[in-house]
């Protein structure tokens, strides 16, 4: 069912080439919204939950942007192709775990889907490369006003828009910018990070893994709270937080490079090397080593095209995205054999680390 | 031994003496022999104040009442286990249970964001028609016809008028 979505060349995540940037990987904005006079999902009858599902597929069906999108009711999926889903956070585990009566619409570029039925009647999501909040705001804020036109939202003037649990009352809104912070983690400095940044009201956890030594380096900034502020000021907050994050981190790269260079770039070249040649590979094993090759990338040593290509593997090197590529059951252990190979074939069209850019840097 | 502690189940004299901190919040509890038998609090494993609380129709911890929510059936005790809602209507039937949660955890009580212009619309419409009915029944209880007939035609041009936007959309 998913595999136009899988075949799209255009997707956001995997296939944007152009804007792929240094430490920001992608910003994404979602809000939550209800419905008024019906009980939210968790509290919703089995007809209660259809309802609002058959509603909404057809409010939102009629939306100039949905039009180009696809419609999927999570029945219809296997757990596999919902795995798949979630690896490009299109949707939320959450959804996937659902029971029956949950939804997604899903735009053709992969920029927007909205959940129904997850926690609140809709989650809305905008996700983009590269650093884009306020564009991303724009965006979705004016999909919002027609959500609005279309539904009757349940809002109060009181505490905004209503939510089923406290912590997204009000703005409903979650902003979050993914980081690869290589430099920080490398540096022992992610712990002193994430403290001060929570003690600005946003969170900061490893995209995947746990805690400040993230699998592959990248992180999930976000707001923590959403009652009491604008969105606009939390926007700018978190806007204001993540350059200096951003600052941070390219001084802790070059910090390494000064201290430590052989160290440094031995780790980077026998990322590569382990890449090119590897026959048995785990997802995380293969994410770390990822992660020193997009740091290559923005040292130079390889073309500012390859970037996106190690963005596009660290998603195609999940284990649901290795087991829908073989179209077929493939054991975990087998799994890590399809990785290797399918890392050896990308990395053999990967022109060499050139060591010399290195020196063009300062 | 006048001011002896009462059993909060049964009024009896207490001689089971409680206190627990869930969430943050103590939990006290005060019950004789044997209301505590019954309700599990001499097993010293797996007993929970949290949910004898939930389970009891008694509240121990204040004199908060419990409550539930007409639209959806959500209670005290689900939205102090879950710490979640049930509906739109549940902000308002549990507004002061919700209140404390919120300085907890949010910046500000109020929204200061971004306005829902339609569904604002529609709540004012919602209670200027509410005003508009209780206004027409004072008239009619004191025999002012002439105003409960045009109150009567205020608000069936209204309820015209939301049946028609609803037609349309």
């Amino acid at each position: 069912m998913i595999e136009s979505l899988i075949q799209s060349e255009r997707a956001e995540l995997t296939q944007s080439s152009k804007k792929a940037a240094p430490v920001v990987l992608s910003t994404r904005v979602r809000l939550a919204r209800n419905l008024a006079g019906i009980n939210f999902p968790e509290r919703a009858s089995r007809t209660q939950r259809r309802q609002v599902l058959s509603t909404c597929e057809s409010k939102l069906g009629e939306l100039p942007l949905m039009k180009k999108g696809s419609f999927f009711n999570l029945e219809s999926l296997s757990a596999l192709e919902k795995q798949v889903l979630v690896e490009r956070h299109l949707i939320s585990r959450e959804l996937s775990e659902s029971e029956s009566g949950s939804g997604v619409f899903i735009t053709k570029d992969q920029t927007c889907s909205v959940m129904i039925n997850e926690e609140d009647h809709l989650r809305i999501q905008f996700l983009k490369s590269g650093f884009n909040l306020k564009s991303i705001w724009k965006q979705i804020d004016a999909f919002d006003e027609s959500l609005d036109a279309a539904l009757e939202i349940a809002f109060s003037p009181k505490f905004g828009y209503l939510t089923a649990c406290p912590t997204n009352l009000g703005t409903g809104m979650r902003a979050s910018v993914m980081m690869h912070l290589p430099g920080l983690v490398i540096a022992n400095q992610m712990e002193r990070v994430i403290r001060a940044v929570n003690q600005l009201g946003l969170t900061v956890r490893g995209l995947f893994g746990e805690g400040s030594d993230a699998t592959g380096h990248v992180f999930q900034i976000s707001n923590q709270q959403t009652l009491g502020e604008s969105e606009a000021e939390i926007l700018d907050r978190l806007g204001n937080v993540l350059r200096t994050v951003v600052d941070h981190e390219i001084n802790a790269r070059y910090k390494c490079l000064e201290d430590d260079q052989a160290k440094l770039l031995d780790k980077i070249g026998r990322a590569y090397g382990i890449l090119k040649n590897v026959h048995i590979l785990s997802s995380n094993e293969a994410m770390n080593l990822l992660s020193l090759v997009r740091l290559a990338v923005d040292f130079g040593m390889l073309p500012e095209a390859n970037r996106s290509d190690v963005d596009r593997l660290f998603i195609e090197c999940q284990p649901g995205h290795i087991q829908y590529a073989a179209h077929e059951d493939v054991a975990p252990e087998m799994r890590d054999l399809s990785r290797a190979e399918r890392m050896r074939v990308e990395f053999s069209h990967l022109p060499l680390l050139n060591f010399d850019n290195l020196n063009e840097l300062d | 031994m006048a001011d002896n502690i009462q059993c909060g189940l049964c009024g009896k004299d207490a001689t089971v003496h409680l206190t627990q901190i869930v969430n943050n919040k103590i939990h006290k509890v005060d019950l004789c022999e044997s209301c505590a038998q019954k309700k599990g609090v001499t097993d010293p494993e797996g007993f929970s104040l949290a949910d004898l609380l939930a389970k009891t129709n008694l509240t121990f911890e204040s004199k908060e009442p419990q409550v539930v929510c007409p639209k959806c059936g959500h209670q005290t005790a689900d939205f102090k286990r879950t710490g979640r809602l049930g509906c739109a209507e549940c902000f308002t039937v549990f507004e002061s249970l919700l209140i404390p949660v919120l300085e907890d955890m949010q910046p500000g009580t109020q929204h200061t964001g971004k306005q829902a212009k339609n569904a604002l619309e529609r709540n004012n419409q919602q209670s200027e028609l509410s005003d508009l009915k209780v206004s027409l029944q004072e008239a009619i209880e004191q025999e002012a016809y002439e105003d409960a007939a045009k109150l009567r035609d205020k608000i069936q041009a209204i309820e015209t008028l939301e049946n028609v936007e609803v037609g349309q959309s």
